[in-house]
């Protein structure tokens, strides 16, 4: 199969609805298909990566975890908007896996060299 | 009157129409809501516009969920599901910002 170049940008806050959630489903079946792929975590969506958190109480799966183990599916291009990080009183030491943080210069860039982009 | 509020403040505007709309009671943070009561957040100072009028709640088990729970603002009440249903008995009426 040929290899397209796939970014999915997530912009949601994750719980509040099922968007985070389904995103991660979606980057490991683009992954099961060896296909190149970019994770982006912009606005509310670099929630989703926050250290510590603590579902029980909302009767819900804890899934950020799994950030964590998408290297194992060679899924190594986690990119966080530092200015919406920056917004949301985060830094890189808040987020649960080591993630590229990029300006929003080098993001239009990534953004503008894919094939396809899928928006969460 | 109690004012109950679930969208995150840097998604929507509804955080804006409560804080120019509510005049006094009550104000509940829950769901994605719960960040607008996180240190450094950039709706910070409105919600201190909310808090100058307005009892601020937010429930905690969505700010543990969200991992948020250690940087709440200061003044800030943290309730609990049973916290919620006092409020709700407590105010005269209410009103969920959807």
């Amino acid at each position: 199969m040929a290899q397209k170049k796939f970014m999915l940008v997530n912009r949601k806050a994750p719980y509040g609805s099922i968007y985070a959630l389904e995103s991660l489903e979606v980057v490991l079946i683009t992954a099961a298909f060896e296909q190149d792929v970019s994770v982006v975590f912009l606005d509310d969506g670099v929630y989703q990566l926050k250290k510590g958190m603590q579902t029980k109480g909302i009767a819900t799966k804890n899934f950020s975890p799994t950030y964590r183990a998408l290297e194992d599916y060679d899924v190594d291009k986690l990119y966080v908007d530092a200015e919406s990080l920056a917004a949301r009183g985060l830094t890189a030491e808040d987020l649960v896996t080591e993630v590229k943080l990029v300006d929003s210069a080098t993001l239009a860039r990534l953004m503008a060299e894919q094939d396809v982009v899928l928006s969460f | 009157m109690l004012h109950i509020l679930n969208k995150s403040p840097l998604q929507a505007s509804t955080l804006d129409t409560v804080v120019r709309l509510a005049e006094s009671g009550a104000l509940l943070l829950i769901e994605d809501a719960v960040y607008a009561a996180t240190k450094g957040n950039l709706a910070e100072p409105k919600l201190r516009e909310a808090m100058a009028r307005l009892k601020v709640y937010a429930l905690a088990p969505d700010l543990a969920a969200r991992g948020m729970a250690d940087r709440v603002i200061d003044g800030v009440t943290t309730v609990d599901y049973d916290g919620f249903v006092d409020l709700v008995v407590e105010h005269p009426n209410n009103q969920s910002w959807l």
